[in-house]
């Protein structure tokens, strides 16, 4: 593969030819500001943040969506960089709740974190908010419109899944949001979920419901695990407070598996000291389950009780 | 001794100690923002309510000496209730800031919102619109961000003994303050940094070089490089700098430090430090490899100890070294070089 | 320290003497006012009136170089006055008598003349001392940087010991160690006549036991010092000096005469994290690890050994000094090769008695303080419990001794020096930290406005100050912190070095240079 040498911020990088702008800067260190990229994803470009100033170019460039050239020199932190990297944000937050006080997902918050970086503050305006709409109505994922900025990596990375495709764009411009099918709840949608959109949502709109009031994001230790499911082994990580698991949730898919349900309700309820009860989606919305038929395991199990006391005379009761 | 009913359940608990005390000691968790245990019990934040049975009024448990055969409920729905309101007033009279506020994610105001689940705060009448006081070199006051929980003032009186701070006005309008509101550098703040390390929200924070959020940072305990006492520590750790350093409790600092030791670090990742083996050579150092350096040295050992006896070789060790290195230099000397020609600066 | 840090709260009386706790020590200075509020006594000795003066029951502004005086003094008054613990006294002493007779001379009236202090502030002092139940004696190098620095301690001691303070919870003797590591530096056996443990390189016994275990022959021969290190090295004697951070171009007396030294040595290798002023006269500079960098063990003043823990990773290609010594011993023949710092502990607790219960394991949380003779001894919170070391406490009557220069006609001022709270010796350290430079930015000398005024100086003047060693310039900064006839200065600074000046008259019997008295001549520049 042809190489190509290019600048980023004065540090010279050799990469091969087809790199975006953003990973050739990630090779020597160099951390631009990104809310809709995810190197597994499809690039679109949408959230701006990742501007960057290219030296013979007019305009600034999309350094997710624009392909390193030879002799390229790039700033990512010019003052015109910033000041439009401010301004976005500036936005964002002018159509965000300013709830981290409380917020499921301070401390993970790709929104906060780069307000942080920027000492973008939240200010007082008159303008029009998104409305606020919450989807309580499933047990493992919360979905609040009002956080929504929309990267829409929820929505490419449910795609991914051929059958699944549950996420979409609605509405239009300022009344754009992502709905659920015909925009239903997840209650009544055909969402199976496995939280590959909460795995990728930078922000707090979806987050996982069984971690909600378990502690916040800073107070947890944190061990990644592979899934004993299947053979390929899906990531999920164990949340444990104050020397207890308290929660598991899903990190990331493996050798081309989509993440499941069943996955993760196993992986809790193999290292989770005291999990909450699961639940099934059935046609009226979720109801609550045994952890035997959350986990498929009823027919297996009965099974296996019937054949060990035929064989072994072992009783169990009940 | 004596016996008392917490939440139903009887515990035997030491006399003379407050029912926080207690809790504390029985694994209870109970909220308090004024508490410190080195300190006189201050009763100030109202947090630490309790109920207790025959009783119609809520009682700090601060304050509030166990007795025998007292029946106490720390989260009945009425204390629950009452420190949901006391955290919303505190809140409603707190910016709104925790998106890039430097406390967050160590903040104790945000800790127990979270658990009471106060979200915002829901009285919209006037807020504080003070000033910060930057003057001092390493840390700054907002007395916006003020709880008014007295920490400071108490840790600086009673355990640090300079007292440069004290609460000035009343009502809604008290603060903290130095003398004449002159600011800390005028006071005789000595910039010991026991009052941020006190401070249970965002109000005295440390200025930071390199800016870092509280959950991005390890935290590595250690001893202070400075003088003899050797106070306990905590390195703070982001990327491979240290961006930080905090108090340890126990021996035999007590959570106390003083200002070269709580802010006298950026001395670690300066670029002034040496990177690579130096020799001189026509009188400028010039880089080498450690190889080189090693070979070098060992030659000249030998050298001057085949020329002029082991005695014509010294070395000084080092008072700013550890117990191992220092013990490993000596060893160097004696065995391998053959001279007890080892010293160092204890006389200076 | 006899007792631990704290014990200070345990004191019914304090002591200081020479030591500018709350700058010097600050936390342990927080701990002594903590007392102080409790209604713990406290007698303050200093020639400058520090912090601490303004919360003593008696302050005692004495000349520089008179402590044995005013000791002597007080122990008069509590002899004369049967203040003493007579039952001590006849069970743990010995050479009362003779104490008796050397302090029958000092007379407060005689004291007070030496020291330039009221006779009944002495009396004050003695009485209060006397009759605490517990009292401590807090002392740093404004008693041993004299060469009388040695018969100080002795006078300290005669003092505690009379008084029955030995031995017992918040009652003792306590010397503040300057640097995080000197204790352990020197339990460690960085001393030319110690090995580790104090065990001495002259006396076969000890050394026959090292060369079991180190497995090679030792020299028996006593080493130098410091300063005797030097002088040799400037004579040409010593040829090859391995300097491991430490700064002697800015922390020992007489500077011109440490450079002609140093200059004079055919290789000097320094080690430090800085390219210290002596790094700049090395032959080879090594880049150490700094504490942030490295694991090991650090042993405070009150005998805690305590660990310090790898945070980060050594800058460049920074090495920690154990594994520089490590790798130069292994080319130097060593047998082992260390691959970290619990594998040394564990060999320093097989050689020292002292150390011997202590590991990283047992000080994972908390730091144990020496003695601790076995895996579960919990360490010594205080010493001579059981009895003073030797069986009786030896009395050692010692006279007052003038300094080695005294003022005179043509240096008429003692010059006296010390540190600052926001500086750390040779600011090697917190010369890089930006705060701390704002604080403290530079060397100055503290005059006395009287003094200031005859010479016709004035706050900020530049002035010169002159010794029979050499001159400096720094800036004046007039104040009633120190008497008329007493100048002061900070150590820490490279430009206008008070170590120019400083006297390298030695005590003879701890070889500790007299920096804390040299006579100086002031002028104003440009006048």
């Amino acid at each position: 593969m042809r190489e190509v040498n290019v600048v980023i911020d004065g540090k010279r990088v050799t990469v091969p030819e087809g790199y975006f702008i953003i990973q050739a800067a990630r090779e020597v260190g160099i951390d631009i500001p990104a809310l809709c990229y995810d190197p597994n994803l499809e690039v679109v470009g949408a959230c701006r943040l990742c501007l960057v100033e290219i030296e013979g170019s007019r305009k600034l460039q999309t350094a997710c969506s624009t392909k390193v050239r030879d002799g390229m020199v790039i700033h990512t932190e010019s003052d015109r960089v910033v000041s439009s990297r401010k301004e976005i944000l500036q936005l964002l937050l002018d159509n965000h709740p300013n709830d981290c006080l409380t917020c499921q997902k301070a401390g993970e918050c790709l929104l906060q974190e780069y307000a942080y970086r920027y000492d973008v503050k939240f200010r007082e305006h008159y303008g029009a908010r998104r409305p606020s709409y919450v989807d309580t109505t499933s047990p493992y994922i919360l979905k609040d419109d009002s956080k929504c900025i929309l990267c829409g990596k929820c929505v490419r990375t449910c795609s991914q899944v051929q059958d699944r495709r549950v996420l979409s764009f609605g509405g239009r411009g300022f009344d754009t949001r992502i709905v659920i099918d015909a925009d239903f709840n997840f209650d009544k949608s055909s969402c199976v979920s496995c939280n590959r959109c909460v795995t990728v949502c930078p922000v707090g709109a979806l987050v996982d419901k069984r971690l909600l009031n378990k502690g916040r994001s800073w107070e947890y230790h944190k061990r990644e695990v592979k899934c004993k499911v299947c053979e390929y082994g899906c990531s999920f990580e164990i949340l444990s407070k104050d020397g207890r698991n308290v929660a598991v949730r899903a990190k990331e898919a493996n050798g081309g598996r989509p993440l499941c349900l069943k996955g993760r309700l196993t992986t809790e309820f193999l290292y989770v000291d005291d999990p909450d009860k699961p639940y099934i989606k059935g046609e009226e919305g979720f109801i609550e389950a045994t952890w035997k038929d959350a986990l498929g395991l009823k027919d297996l199990l009965d099974k296996l009780l019937a054949h060990e006391e035929e064989e072994m005379g072992v009783e169990y009761n009940g | 001794m004596v016996r008392i009913t917490i939440n139903g359940v009887e515990y035997q608990v030491e006399d003379d100690i407050t029912i926080l005390e207690a809790c504390n000691r029985l694994d209870i968790p109970i909220p308090t923002l004024c508490h410190d245990e080195r300190l006189n019990p201050y009763g100030a934040c109202r947090l630490c309510l309790v109920e207790l049975k025959g009783k119609n009024k809520l009682e700090a448990s601060c304050t509030t000496k166990v007795r025998d055969g007292m029946e106490v409920e720390t989260h009945s729905d009425k204390v629950v209730r009452t420190r949901r309101e006391i955290l919303d007033l505190l809140f409603s009279n707190h910016p709104e800031d925790c998106l890039t506020c430097e406390k967050s994610g160590d903040c104790k105001l945000q800790d127990y919102c979270y658990e009471y689940g106060v979200e915002k705060g829901s009285y919209l009448g006037e807020k504080r619109d003070y000033s910060i006081d930057d003057s001092n070199h390493f840390y700054t006051y907002d007395p916006n961000k003020c709880i008014l929980c007295g920490k400071c003032v108490r840790v600086c009186d009673q355990l640090q003994g300079t007292s440069a701070i004290g609460f000035e006005n009343r009502g809604f309008k008290t603060k903290v303050s130095t003398p004449f509101d002159m600011g800390l550098a005028k006071s005789t703040c000595v910039s010991c940094g026991n009052c941020v390390a006190a401070c249970p929200v965002g109000a005295l924070l440390p200025k930071r070089k390199i800016r870092y959020r509280a959950w991005e940072v390890k935290k590595v305990k250690t001893t202070c490089s400075y003088c003899g006492v050797g106070c306990q520590m905590y390195l703070l750790v982001k990327g491979n700098q240290v961006v930080g350093v905090e108090p340890a409790e126990g021996k035999p600092n007590n959570g106390l430090l003083c200002v070269k030791g709580r802010f006298g670090y950026s001395f670690i990742n300066h670029t002034d430090r040496l990177k690579t083996p130096l020799i001189k050579r026509n009188g400028k150092f010039e880089e080498a490899s450690w190889e080189e350096v090693y070979d070098l040295i060992v030659s000249k050992i030998k050298e001057s100890k085949a020329k002029y006896g082991p005695n014509s070789l010294a070395g000084l060790t080092s008072a700013r070294c550890t117990n191992e290195e220092n013990y490993l230099f000596q060893k160097m000397f004696r065995a391998l070089i053959g001279t007890n020609n080892v010293d160092h600066c204890a006389r200076l | 320290m006899t007792n631990s840090i704290e014990e200070v709260l345990d004191n019914d009386a304090m002591f200081v003497i020479g030591s500018n706790t709350t700058e010097n020590h600050p936390v342990i200075g927080t701990f002594m006012k903590q007392a102080i509020r409790r209604g713990t006594k406290l007698i303050v000795a200093d020639p400058r009136r520090i912090e601490l003066a303004d919360y003593a029951d008696v302050f005692l502004q004495i000349k520089p170089g008179t402590n044995i005086a005013l000791i002597n003094g007080m122990i008069h008054v509590i002899i004369e006055n049967k203040l003493y613990d007579r039952d001590f006294v006849d069970k743990h002493t010995e050479n009362f008598e003779e104490l008796k007779k050397v302090v029958k001379d000092y007379t407060p009236e005689l004291a007070a003349e030496i020291c330039g202090v009221d006779k009944e502030d002495i009396i004050k002092a003695a009485r209060i001392y006397a009759e605490a139940e517990r009292a401590g004696i807090y002392y740093a190098m404004g008693i041993t940087q004299h060469t009388t620095g040695t018969h100080s301690v002795m006078s300290l001691s005669n003092l505690s010991l009379i008084c029955g303070n030995i031995g017992k919870e918040g009652a003792g003797i306590n010397p503040l160690r300057g640097q995080n590591n000197v204790q352990g530096a020197c339990d460690m056996g960085g001393l030319p006549t110690d090995l580790p443990g104090y065990q001495k390189v002259f006396k076969d016994e000890a050394r026959e036991k090292f060369e079991r275990v180190w497995k090679v022959k030792l020299p028996s021969k006593v080493g130098l010092t410091v300063p005797e290190i030097l002088d040799e090295a400037e004579k040409g004697k010593i040829k090859f000096l391995y300097i491991m951070g430490e700064n002697p171009m800015v922390s020992d007396p007489d500077i011109n005469h440490v450079k002609k030294a140093l200059t004079s040595l055919d290789f000097l290798i320094v080690q430090d994290i800085f390219l210290t002023e002596t790094a700049e006269l090395a032959d080879v500079v090594l880049p150490a690890a700094s504490f942030a960098e490295k694991d090991g063990t650090f042993t405070n003043t009150e005998r805690r050994v305590q660990r310090i823990r790898k945070a980060i990773e050594p800058v460049g290609a920074a090495k920690a000094d154990w594994q520089i010594l490590t790798d130069l011993m292994v080319r130097l023949g060593h047998d082992k090769k260390y691959s970290h710092p619990s594998e040394i502990m564990d060999e320093i607790r097989s050689v020292t008695p002292s150390y011997r219960g202590i590991s990283y394991d047992r000080i994972e949380v908390e730091g144990i303080q020496w003695p601790c003779t076995y895996m579960k001894h919990p360490g010594t919170k205080y010493l001579h419990r059981e009895g003073i070391a030797r069986g009786k406490g030896l009395l050692m009557a010692v006279d007052h001794r003038d300094s080695a220069e005294v003022p005179d006609s043509e240096y008429p001022f003692i010059l006296t020096t010390g540190r600052l709270l926001y500086q750390y010796h040779t600011r090697t350290m917190t010369g890089r930290v930006d705060g701390l430079n704002k604080l403290a930015p530079e060397s100055f000398v503290e005059i006395n406005d009287a003094t200031a005024n005859k010479l016709n100086i004035s706050n900020g003047d530049k002035v010169r100050l002159t010794t029979r060693r050499g001159s400096i310039i720094t800036t004046a900064r007039v104040t009633e912190i120190v008497d008329e006839g007493v100048v002061f200065m900070p150590f820490h600074y490279t430009e206008g070095a008070v170590n120019y000046l400083t006297n390298t008259k030695l005590d003879e019997h701890a070889k500790i240079p007299e920096l804390k008295v040299a006579a100086v001549k002031i002028e104003k520049v440009g006048s």
